[in-house]
C-alpha cells in the first residue's frame, strides 16, 4: 500500500482561506446597500402616500383634484388655492407650499450663483496663493456647518438685522430665509464652478493670450464659457439643495402658507418645513398624515431628477475637456 | 501683463463676492463664540436641563448627540467602506453593476434630509420595529415601532453613507497601482492585496472620509426630529429604545417653541457653541490626519 502523500506547507498556504472567500462575498452584497436604500426610501415613503387613491376615510375627507387645484371653499368669493389642514374642513391644497418653496428657492439661488461663481472666479484668476489657501478651508468650514446653526443664525442675526435695514413688515420672511439657505448653497456652487474653471486646459488660455487677449477677456470670452457645463451643474445640484432644505427655512420663513406669488418680502411656508413642523402632530394613516407623505414623494422626485441632470452635465463637461486635450 | 480697468473692475467685483462670503462667515463665528462663550461653564455642559429647558445644563444632550453618532458610526461605516471597496478593487468600471451602484450613490447624496425622516419613520419604525412587534409580543403597545435612538442612529447611517463611500473611494484611488500590480504579481490573491497593500495605505484617507461624515450626521437635525429626538428628556438613554436629546433638535425647539425666546438667548448661544465645537474639532481632526497621511504618501 502506498502512503498517502502528506500535504506540503506550500500546498495548503495557496489555498484562500475561507473567511476570504466569506470576507469577499459579503463586500460584494454590502455593494448593493446604496441601490437598496434609494429604492427603500421611494418604496416607503411612496406605501405611506399611495392608499389616498382608494381609502374611503381619505376620499371622505379630502378630493384629490383639490389638492392641486384652486376651488372655492364655503365662506370665500372666489377659488383659491389654501393650505389649511386644521381648518373645518381641512384644506389640503398644495400650490401654496411649492410657490413658498420655489420663492426662497429662487431667491437664495439670485443670490448664491454670483457669490458663488464670482468667488469661484477670483480664486481661479486673481488670488494670490496665500489667500487661496485660507479661503478653501474657510468655504470647506462654512459647508460643514450644520444647517440649524446657520437657520439659527437667519433667525436671530439675520433677520434682525434685515429687518432695521430694508425694514420689512414681517421679521421672518423669504428674504431672511433665502439669505440663511444661500450660506449653504454657495459652498456648494463654489467647490464645483472652481473644479471646472480649473479643469480648463492651459492651452485654451495661452493660446488666447499669445493672440493679445487681455486677462478679463480670457477669464470672460475663454475660461467661462470653457467651464459653463460645470458651473451649470453647480447651480443644478445647489438649486436641488436648496429646495430640500429644511431647518433653515423651518426656523427663519415665518412659516404661513400665503399664496403670493410676487412679493419676496412676505411669509412664507415650504414643503420641507411643513413636513417637518406638522408630521409630529398627525394620527398615521390619517388623510393629513397620507398628504405629508405625498409632499415627501414629489420632494424626492424632483431632487432626483435634478441630481441626475447634474451629473449627465458632469459627465458631458468630462468627455468634452478630454476629447479636447 | 499690463492690467486694464476692466481687469480691475472683474477682478474688483469678484473679489467682493468673496468678501461678503468671508464676512458672513465671520459674523456669524463672531456672533456664536460672542455670546455663547460666556455661557459655557462646568455646570451648563454636565447639568440636566431644568424644567422651563432654559435653566441648567445641557449634558443629556451632549450625552445624547455623542451616543446617536456613535452607533450611527458603527452601523454605516462599514458598509460604505465596503463599497467603496468594491468600487475600486473588485467591480470594472464598465460594468453594469458598478455603474447603478455609482448612480444611487449620487443619487442618495441629494435626497433631501427631511425625506430621510419621512424614510426612517415609514420604513424603520412602522415596518421593522412595527414588524419586530406584531410577531414578538401580544400587547398593542410599540415597543420597538416608537421612535427610538436606534432607528434615529439607523436612519441617519443611511444618510451619511454616500459621503463614506465617495470619499472612501478616493481614498483608495491614490494608493499607485504599482503597488498593487506588485502585491499580484508576487502571488497574493486579489482579497491579500486589498486586505494588506491597499487598505493600510489608504487608512488616513479613509479615516479622514469617515470623519466628515460623522460630523455631517452629528449636526443633521430634520431626519430626526420624528426617528427619535426628545424636545425635553432630564435622563440619559440607556436603551436602544430610548429617546434622547440632541444638540441640533435642542436649537430648533428652544428657539421655535419657546414662550420666552429673549429668556432663552443666552442658552441657545451656548448649545449653538457646543455643537460647533463638536463638528469642528471633528472636521479640523480630519484636516489633521488628510495632511499627515498625504505626507506620508509622499517618497
Amino acid at each position: 500500500m502506498r502512503p498517502r502523500r502528506a500535504k506540503s506547507k506550500l500546498e495548503s498556504s495557496f489555498r484562500t482561506p475561507l473567511w476570504h472567500r466569506i470576507a469577499e462575498r459579503a463586500i460584494a452584497v454590502l455593494a448593493l446597500a446604496a441601490i437598496a436604500a434609494i429604492a427603500l426610501i421611494f418604496i416607503f415613503i411612496a406605501r405611506e402616500a399611495v392608499p389616498m387613491l382608494w381609502e374611503a376615510e381619505f376620499a371622505e375627507e379630502v378630493q384629490i383634484r383639490d389638492l392641486f387645484f384652486a376651488k372655492e371653499w364655503k365662506g370665500y368669493d372666489e377659488p383659491v388655492f389654501v393650505w389649511q389642514p386644521v381648518g373645518e374642513p381641512a384644506k389640503f391644497n398644495v400650490m401654496p407650499l411649492f410657490v413658498g418653496s420655489l420663492k426662497v428657492t429662487l431667491l437664495a439661488m439670485l443670490m448664491s450663483i454670483p457669490l458663488g461663481v464670482g468667488c469661484a472666479m477670483f480664486i481661479a484668476l486673481y488670488a494670490p496663493r496665500a489667500v487661496r489657501e485660507v479661503v478653501k478651508p474657510a468655504i470647506e468650514l462654512l459647508a460643514g456647518i450644520p444647517s440649524v446653526v446657520l437657520g439659527f443664525f437667519a433667525l436671530m442675526v439675520i433677520a434682525s438685522w434685515a429687518q432695521a435695514t430694508f425694514g420689512f413688515h414681517f421679521r421672518l420672511n423669504a428674504v431672511v430665509a433665502a439669505i440663511g439657505l444661500a450660506l449653504t448653497i454657495v459652498p456648494v456652487i463654489f467647490t464645483i464652478s472652481e473644479d471646472a474653471i480649473q479643469a480648463v486646459p492651459n492651452t485654451l488660455t495661452e493660446a488666447a493670450l499669445a493672440l493679445g487677449a487681455r486677462k478679463y477677456q480670457v477669464a470672460l470670452r475663454i475660461v467661462v464659457p470653457a467651464a459653463l457645463p460645470g458651473i451649470a451643474a453647480g447651480v443644478v445640484l445647489g438649486f436641488g439643495r436648496a429646495i430640500g432644505e429644511t431647518m433653515i427655512v423651518l426656523m427663519a420663513s415665518g412659516n404661513a402658507a400665503i399664496m403670493e406669488l410676487f412679493d419676496f418680502t412676505t411669509i412664507v411656508r415650504t414643503v420641507t418645513a411643513t413636513i417637518a413642523a406638522e408630521l409630529g402632530e398627525v394620527a398615521q394613516g390619517d388623510p393629513h398624515w397620507r398628504v405629508l407623505f405625498l409632499l415627501g414623494v414629489m420632494l424626492f422626485a424632483v431632487t432626483f431628477v435634478l441630481n441626475i441632470l447634474g451629473d449627465v452635465i458632469i459627465q458631458r463637461l468630462q468627455k468634452r475637456l478630454t476629447a479636447s486635450s | 501683463m499690463r492690467h486694464t480697468k476692466q481687469d480691475w473692475l472683474l477682478a474688483g467685483l469678484t473679489g467682493v463676492s468673496l468678501a461678503v462670503i468671508l464676512l458672513l462667515l465671520a459674523v456669524l463665528l463672531g456672533q456664536i463664540f460672542w455670546h455663547g462663550a460666556p455661557v459655557i461653564s462646568a455646570q451648563f455642559l454636565t447639568e440636566s436641563p431644568g424644567a422651563d429647558m432654559i435653566s441648567g445644563g445641557i449634558w443629556p444632550a451632549i450625552y445624547g448627540t455623542v451616543f446617536m453618532t456613535l452607533l450611527m458610526t458603527i452601523a454605516g461605516v462599514p458598509v460604505g467602506i465596503a463599497t467603496a471597496i468594491f468600487l475600486s478593487e473588485y467591480a470594472s468600471p464598465r460594468s453594469r453593476i458598478a455603474k447603478a451602484v455609482r448612480i444611487a450613490v449620487n443619487n442618495l447624496a441629494g435626497v433631501p434630509s427631511i425625506v430621510f425622516g419621512l424614510f426612517g419613520l415609514g420604513f424603520f419604525i412602522i415596518f421593522v420595529g412595527g414588524g419586530v412587534d406584531a410577531l414578538l409580543y401580544d400587547d398593542p403597545r410599540p415597543v420597538w415601532g416608537k421612535p427610538s435612538i436606534l432607528w434615529a442612529s439607523l436612519t441617519l447611517a443611511v444618510l451619511t453613507l454616500p459621503v463614506v463611500i465617495v470619499t472612501t473611494e478616493e481614498a483608495l484611488r491614490t494608493v499607485p497601482r504599482e503597488l498593487r500590480d506588485a502585491s499580484l504579481a508576487l502571488g497574493a490573491t486579489r482579497f491579500q492585496t486589498v486586505y494588506k497593500i491597499v487598505l493600510p495605505n489608504a487608512k488616513g484617507g479613509i479615516l479622514t472620509g469617515v470623519i466628515l461624515a460623522v460630523s455631517r450626521g452629528a449636526g443633521e437635525v430634520s431626519p430626526i426630529i420624528f426617528c427619535g429626538a426628545a424636545n425635553f428628556l432630564p435622563y440619559l438613554p440607556t436603551d436602544l429604545r430610548d429617546m434622547f436629546m440632541h444638540l441640533g433638535y435642542h436649537v430648533y425647539a428652544l428657539a421655535t417653541q419657546s414662550p420666552n425666546v429673549d429668556a432663552a438667548r443666552p442658552t441657545l448661544f451656548g448649545t449653538v457653541l457646543v455643537l460647533l465645537v463638536l463638528t469642528f474639532s471633528l472636521n479640523l481632526l480630519a484636516v489633521i490626519i488628510r495632511s499627515r497621511s498625504r505626507a506620508a504618501l509622499r517618497p
